[in-house]
C-alpha cells in the first residue's frame, strides 16, 4: 500500500469524491489559489476547475450558511475551516441552521454538508485558534463528530462523512498533517462512521482515546510494556457521534481498569460522557475509578514549552496510566 | 436615487409611488385573467382568516410559544409568491404563515403544527415560526433573526450550479438588515453574482424599537450599494406594485444571475408577537390609520371592483369560504393526536429514519 501523510490522505479523499459525485464541491477560506492554508487543497483547484474548489471571503457565517442552504437543495459541500476555532462566529448556521432543519421540518429536509478544518492546540497560536469543540458539537442531536488520528483512518472517514446525508463535522490536526501511513488507493474503500479501532491490543489497562492523543497513548503505551511491563490496550473511537460504544465496553470487560485521554478541556468535555456509559453499563467490571487525562483547565497558553505540558502528551499519559493502575 | 450607476434596476420614480390602476397595466399584472386576480385576493383573505382564526385558538391556550402574525402584510407574501416559477425558491423568518400559505401549503397542515399535533406540516416538531414545504420550494420558517438569509443565498448557489434558471427570495424584517450574517450573504450574493434577492420587508418596528432607533443610514434597500447590487423600494400595500417591482428583480436574477434587494414598505396590524402588550411603541391611531387607508385586501378588493373582476357578492363568498377554511383548520387540528414520547427522536437523523440504508454503525442517541 502506498504511504502517504495525512494531509494527502485527507486530500486524496476529496479528489475521489469531487470526481465521483459531481454535486460535491469544496469551499473555504484560500481553498483555491492558494491551495489551502495547510496545504490541503493542493493541486485541487488546477484538477477540478473553479466551479468546484471555491475560494470564500473570511465570512465563516456567510459561507457556511450559504453551504447549508446548497444541501438542502442537493449540493454537497466540504466546508473548510482554516481552523474550527472559528466555529464560534458561524454558530448560528452550523449548530441551529445545519443541526436541527431536518428536524424542524419533521423530516422534510436533509443537510448533507461537511465541515471540516483542524481543530487542535499545541502549536502556539493562543487561546483563540486552539479549540477541540468536538464535545460541543457533539452535544447537538443531529450531527456527526469525526475526528481521525491516521492518514488511513482520516481518508475513509472523510469518504464516508462525504457521502453520509446528515451534517457531518470533520475535525483534523494541524501536528497531524505530516504524519505518514499506508493508505489504500482504492476509491471505494470507507471506513463507515461509528467503528472504532483498537489501535494496540493489551489486558492490564484500558485507554480510551481519539485524534492525535492516540499517537501520545501509543507512544505511552510502549514505554509502559518496556520498562513497567504493563500492557496497555488503546481504543481509537475514531468517530465521537455516532460512538461505538461496544468496543469500549469489550475492552473494558477485558482490561477491568479505564483511563480516557482526551485533548479537551475537562468540564463536559467527551471523556465526561465516556466515564459517565462506563460506570453506567460497566460498572462491575470496574476495579477501580475511572481516569481521565485532558488537557490542563485553562485557554491554552501561548508559551512553546509551557503548551506542550498543557495538552496531554506521552509523559503525562504515562503518569496518568501509572495512577490508574495504582 | 442611486448615487453610483452600479444599479440596472434602481429605485424609478413609479416604484414609489402607488397608484394601483397604473401597476395594475404593468405586464406582470396586465396578463392576469379574472380568475388569478381573484385568486390573489382570497389568498390574501384566506392567510388573514386563517391568521385570526389561530389567534384565538392561541387565546383558548390552544397553541403554545410564539404567534407572529402577518395581519396587514399579505399583499408581500401573495404578490411575491405568485410571480414564483418552477425553479424559484423562498426561505423567510418567523412571520412566516403568510408565506406558507401563499406558496400553496395546505392550511389543516399548518393549524395541526400550530397545536403540535403528528398531522402538523413538521409533525408538531417546528411550531409557528418554522414551516417548511420543501416540494414547493418553500425553506422555511427560521427562528433565529437573519440567520436564514445565508441558507437563501446558499439555494441561489445551487439553483445557479445546477444551471437551472431561477431565484431564491430571501425574506427578513427591517430588524434583520442589521445582523452581521445579513451582509455576509449580501457580499457573497453580489461577489458570485448568484440569482436572489433579499427582500426586506419593512414593517416598521424590529418587535418594538422602530427603524429610525434601530438602523443608521439613508434607507435600507440602499444599503446594497454598499455591494454593487441593484436595489428598489416597494409600496407593499398594493399587490399590483408588488408584483411589478418583483418581476423586475426577479427577471435579473433569472435572466442576468444579478442579485438585488427590495426593500417593501407594509405594516403589521398586531404586535411583533401575541404576547406583544403593542401599546409603549406606537399609537393605536397610527395603527387605526394603517387599517383605514392601506390596507391590502381593501386596496386590491376596491381596484378588482373598478376592473369589475369581483362583485360585493363575490367578495362576501370568498370571505366567508376563508372563515371557513381556517375553522376545518383548527377542526382539524384539534381532532388530530399529539406526537408520541416515541416520536422525539424521529427525524433527527436520515440514517436512523432509514435504517436498512444506514452505513454508520455505532450508537446516535444517548440517555
Amino acid at each position: 500500500m502506498p504511504v502517504i501523510t495525512y494531509r494527502e490522505a485527507i486530500r486524496a479523499a476529496l479528489a475521489e469524491e469531487i470526481a465521483r459525485d459531481e454535486n460535491v464541491v469544496l469551499m473555504g477560506e484560500e481553498v483555491a489559489q492558494f491551495h489551502g492554508a495547510y496545504k490541503v487543497s493542493e493541486g485541487l483547484l488546477e484538477k477540478f476547475g473553479p466551479d468546484r474548489i471555491v475560494d470564500t471571503p473570511i465570512s465563516e457565517a456567510g459561507f457556511i450558511g450559504m453551504g447549508v442552504g446548497a444541501s438542502m437543495l442537493g449540493i454537497r459541500p466540504v466546508m473548510e475551516l482554516m481552523f474550527w476555532s472559528f466555529y464560534s462566529v458561524a454558530f448560528d448556521q452550523i449548530l441551529n441552521n445545519a443541526a436541527n432543519v431536518r428536524y424542524m421540518s419533521g423530516g422534510l429536509i436533509n443537510c448533507p454538508i461537511v465541515i471540516r478544518g483542524p481543530a487542535n492546540g499545541g502549536t502556539n497560536v493562543g487561546a483563540t485558534h486552539s479549540h477541540t469543540p468536538e464535545n460541543v458539537l457533539a452535544n447537538h442531536p443531529g450531527v456527526k463528530v469525526i475526528v481521525p488520528a491516521t492518514a488511513a483512518d482520516a481518508k475513509g472517514l472523510l469518504k464516508s462523512a462525504i457521502r453520509d446525508n446528515d451534517p457531518c463535522f470533520f475535525l483534523e490536526n494541524t501536528i497531524l498533517y505530516g504524519e505518514k501511513g499506508e493508505v489504500s488507493d482504492d476509491p471505494e474503500l470507507l471506513i463507515p462512521l461509528g467503528v472504532a479501532d483498537v489501535k494496540r491490543q493489551g489486558s492490564d489497562l484500558t485507554i480510551v482515546t481519539y485524534g492525535r492523543c492516540v499517537l501520545h497513548s501509543l507512544a505511552a503505551a510502549a514505554i509502559l510494556e518496556k520498562e513497567h511491563d504493563i500492557s496497555v490496550e488503546v481504543v481509537d473511537l475514531r468517530t465521537i457521534r455516532p460512538l461505538d460504544f461496544d468496543t469500549v465496553l469489550a475492552s473494558v470487560k477485558k482490561t477491568h481498569r479505564v483511563l480516557v485521554v482526551e485533548e479537551q478541556k475537562p468540564f463536559a468535555s467527551v471523556g465526561s460522557q465516556l466515564a459517565y456509559l462506563i460506570q453506567r453499563e460497566a460498572f462491575d467490571e470496574l476495579d477501580g475509578p475511572i481516569h481521565r487525562l485532558a488537557t490542563i483547565d485553562a485557554p491554552a497558553i501561548y508559551s512553546p514549552p509551557v503548551e506542550v505540558e498543557q495538552l496531554p502528551n506521552p509523559q503525562r499519559v504515562l503518569k496518568a496510566a501509572l495512577a490508574a493502575l495504582a | 436615487m442611486s448615487k453610483k450607476a452600479v444599479s440596472t434596476a434602481g429605485p424609478t420614480e413609479e416604484a414609489n409611488v402607488s397608484c394601483p390602476a397604473q401597476n395594475a397595466q404593468a405586464p406582470i399584472n396586465a396578463l392576469l385573467s379574472k380568475e388569478e386576480r381573484i385568486e390573489l385576493h382570497r389568498k390574501m383573505v384566506r392567510i388573514r382568516r386563517f391568521e385570526e382564526r389561530s389567534l384565538r385558538a392561541y387565546q383558548a391556550k390552544k397553541i403554545g410559544g410564539f404567534l407572529h402574525l402577518y395581519i396587514g402584510q399579505e399583499a408581500v407574501a401573495v404578490g411575491c409568491c405568485s410571480l414564483m416559477g418552477k425553479n424559484d425558491h423562498v426561505i423567510t423568518a418567523y412571520r412566516d404563515h403568510g408565506h406558507a400559505i401563499a406558496v400553496g401549503m395546505d392550511t389543516k397542515a399548518l393549524m395541526a403544527e400550530l397545536y403540535g399535533k403528528i398531522t402538523g406540516c413538521s409533525k408538531g416538531k417546528g411550531g409557528s415560526m418554522h414551516y417548511f414545504a420543501p416540494s414547493l420550494n418553500y425553506w422555511g420558517g427560521h427562528g433565529i433573526v437573519g440567520g436564514q438569509i445565508p441558507l437563501g443565498t446558499g439555494l441561489a448557489y445551487a439553483v445557479k450550479y445546477k444551471k437551472l434558471k431561477g431565484a431564491a427570495m430571501a425574506f427578513m424584517g427591517d430588524g434583520a438588515v442589521n445582523q452581521g450574517a445579513v451582509h455576509e450573504a449580501y457580499n457573497l450574493a453580489a461577489l458570485w453574482n448568484l440569482p436572489v434577492i433579499f427582500v426586506v420587508e419593512n414593517n416598521g418596528y424590529s418587535m418594538g424599537t422602530s427603524q429610525a432607533r434601530s438602523s443608521a443610514g439613508p434607507g435600507l434597500a440602499q444599503r446594497a450599494e454598499a455591494y454593487g447590487m441593484n436595489w428598489g423600494t416597494c409600496f407593499g400595500h398594493d399587490i399590483y406594485e408588488v408584483r411589478a417591482t418583483m418581476d423586475k428583480f426577479l427577471t435579473l436574477a433569472r435572466e442576468k444571475n444579478q442579485p438585488s434587494v427590495v426593500e417593501i414598505d407594509t405594516y403589521r396590524y398586531r404586535g411583533h408577537s401575541v404576547a406583544d402588550p403593542d401599546k409603549t411603541y406606537r399609537t393605536r391611531e397610527e395603527i387605526e390609520e394603517y387599517r383605514r387607508t392601506k390596507d391590502p385586501i381593501q386596496l386590491f378588493q376596491n381596484a378588482l371592483l373598478a376592473e369589475g373582476v369581483l362583485t360585493e357578492a363575490r367578495i362576501e363568498q370568498i370571505d366567508a369560504e376563508a372563515k371557513a377554511e381556517a375553522d376545518l383548520a383548527a377542526d382539524f387540528a384539534e381532532a388530530s393526536p399529539f406526537p408520541t414520547a416515541e416520536d422525539i427522536q424521529k427525524d433527527v437523523y436520515w440514517e436512523t429514519d432509514n435504517p436498512a440504508q444506514r452505513a454508520s454503525k455505532g450508537r446516535l442517541f444517548f440517555d
